[in-house]
């Protein structure tokens, strides 16, 4: 399979990644070739092989069912480009 | 260059102890020498007042008898792991300015052993790079140089100013991090030890993720011993990692031994690739006569799916980097781009292109196609059923031998500049490096020699799960028949 300049354009809009004409198709054939190499896996037969989940064997741990707020609010938002009213803002949503 | 940098950290540590120099005396001389590098580009931050508040500490505390494994050591921290109040970037302009309100398990389990720290050192973009050079602040010059000539050089990557610092004996340790060789490849450029442990040992908790199912932190440092040290400080169980192994952390150090007696080493075929050049396999043969003199057997084995472990990690590692770096978004933490006028979604993809650098987009946008509607099986379900297979080798290799002997990477260090237009001529540095990582199996990269340039060579040392200590006892057998002791001419 490869990839079209609409696909990469298509792919970047999914990835939320802003581009330029001009750096989508610098972008095409290199993916390509990416592509193009991994694909090679096809080779190999996996017909039974079932996937990889954990890497090493071990049990999922539970912890406590209970609500923890944190107690936080201010370390949390110390890092944020605009915080308000002890909230994260952004640009406005509804019209 | 004062005396107290050329010692390693268990030198420094008995040194201290025995009251031959105080913590002072060797913090200061730490940050004079992390000063006087700054041609290197090693570090992203420098904090001597932590360094120097650590060594208070232990000063104070020597007289009592309760000092921490690692008090009066200073550490450089590679910029991945989360500082409580220091900038902590990932080498990405996209995490500009962002101070942590917490130290990660790793950290803070040094600072617990009473290490203090020197910086935070320089790194590939979000980990993803094998020669330092996609980094938002610039690539990390090595300190080695060919000989007769002043080109630039790569130290390596993704912890290419970790690996820079330990060799140019500016750090007596440092931490790193693995997610596909990004310990040991930059380790074998410059010359020093690093070993990435089983996945799990160290908790990844405060460490930015990039590719969650292989990241891994371990130590970089001059001697096998003092990786020891220093992984025995970093490991250890956390609740807050849900992959966080709840066993034991060994005393490593105090069992090292480099008597090979009853072990087998095994010599993967496959590792025999076109392409690699001789000096490299006659370090390997070297290293295999090494371990046969410290009584070790040497068998052949096979990994019958090596060459489809490079192809298996360009798929899963950008799948799980996409989804990881969805985060990145302008509103918690980092940059935000605001263009005029713009909704939510055009600050969130003008934001992500001006914060990434083109290797990390390409790796998102990889990741992205990977997992999306239609690929999903073809390529993402492929890739986690071949790395099945790539386990299922290591484990029945593993019923033939004990540890295995490779070589760390393909080539020496190369020049700044010369790989970078060529992805996968990059990709290929780590060739030997992540089938273990795609096992998630210890391994670790010793210096072995110098090529015909005067440029260091690795060897590397893979070991069943948990089984940290005979990777590091054939790491020591090789370190003592090895008897490296070359180091870059100082030229910064």
């Amino acid at each position: 399979m490869s990839v079209s300049a609409d696909q990469v354009r298509h792919i970047a809009k999914l990835a939320r990644i802003a581009m330029s004409d001009s750096e989508l198709e610098r972008l095409v054939p290199e993916l390509n070739a990416i592509i193009g190499w991994v694909e090679q896996l096809g080779e190999v037969d996996t017909d039974g092989v079932e996937p990889l989940t954990a890497v090493i064997d071990q049990k999922l741990r539970l912890r406590a069912d209970v609500v923890d707020d944190g107690d936080c609010r201010e370390a949390v938002l110390a890092n944020a480009p605009d915080a308000q009213h002890g909230f994260f803002a952004v640009p406005k949503v509804i019209e | 260059m004062s005396d107290l940098t050329s010692k390693t950290i268990a030198e420094l540590r008995d040194g201290f102890r025995a009251g031959d120099f105080t913590a002072r005396e060797i913090a200061e001389s730490y940050n004079d020498a992390v000063a006087g590098a700054r041609l290197l580009n090693a570090f992203t931050v420098e904090t001597p007042d932590d360094a120097l508040a650590a060594a208070a500490a232990a000063d104070e505390a020597r007289g009592s008898g309760e000092l921490g494994p690692l008090a009066g050591i200073p550490l450089g921290i590679k910029d991945l792991f989360a500082t409580k109040g220091v900038d902590t970037t990932a080498g990405s302009r996209i995490l500009g300015g962002f101070k942590p309100p917490y130290d990660s398990h790793v950290t803070a389990n040094l600072r617990k052993a009473g290490a203090g720290m020197l910086g935070k050192l320089n790194m590939d973009e979000f980990a993803m790079g094998s020669s330092n050079e996609t980094s938002a602040y610039g690539p990390v010059i090595s300190p080695w140089r060919r000989q007769g000539s002043n080109v630039g050089l790569t130290p390596g990557g993704s912890s290419g100013g970790s690996a820079a610092a330990v060799s140019a004996w500016i750090a007596p340790g440092v931490t790193g991090t693995d997610t596909g060789g990004s310990i040991r490849q930059p380790a074998a450029f410059t010359g020093i030890c690093g070993i990435k442990p089983t996945y799990g040992r160290c908790s990844r908790w405060g460490i930015v993720s990039f590719a969650s199912s292989l990241d891994q932190a371990g130590p970089l440092a001059r001697t096998v011993r003092d990786c020891a040290i220093m992984l025995e400080a970093m490991a250890g169980f956390d609740p807050r990692d849900s992959t966080s192994l709840d066993v034991l952390v060994p005393k490593w150090e105090a069992s090292l031994s480099s008597n090979l007696k009853g072990k087998r080493v095994g010599i993967p075929k496959e590792y025999r690739i076109d392409g690699v050049p001789d000096e490299i396999n006659a370090l390997w043969d070297q290293g295999i006569d090494w371990l046969r003199d410290a009584g070790a057997e040497v068998v052949e084995i096979s990994l019958p799916h090596t060459q489809y472990a490079l192809p298996t990690y360009y798929i899963i590692a950008p799948a799980e980097a996409s989804s990881n770096l969805a985060r990145y978004d302008g509103v918690r933490y980092g940059l935000r781009e605001d263009p005029e006028g713009g909704n939510l979604d055009a600050m969130y993809a003008a934001t992500r292109a001006a914060g990434f650098g083109a290797e990390v987009k390409r790796r998102i946008m990889i990741g992205t196609y990977v997992l999306s509607a239609g690929y999903y099986d073809a390529y993402f379900t492929k890739a986690q059923k071949v790395r099945t297979l790539i386990k299922r080798d290591f484990a029945r290799a593993f019923e033939q031998c004990d540890v295995i002997l490779t070589p760390t990477a393909p080539s020496a260090a190369f020049g700044l500049a010369e790989k970078m237009s060529d992805p996968l001529a990059m990709y290929l540095n780590d060739v030997f490096a992540v089938p273990a990582s795609l096992a998630g199996l210890p391994a670790m990269s010793v210096p072995g020699g110098l090529d015909s340039a005067g440029l260091p060579l690795g060897l590397h040392l893979i070991g069943p799960e948990l089984d940290e200590q005979i990777v590091l006892n054939a790491g020591l057998a090789i370190e003592e028949r090895a008897g490296f002791t070359a180091r870059p001419e100082k030229w910064w």
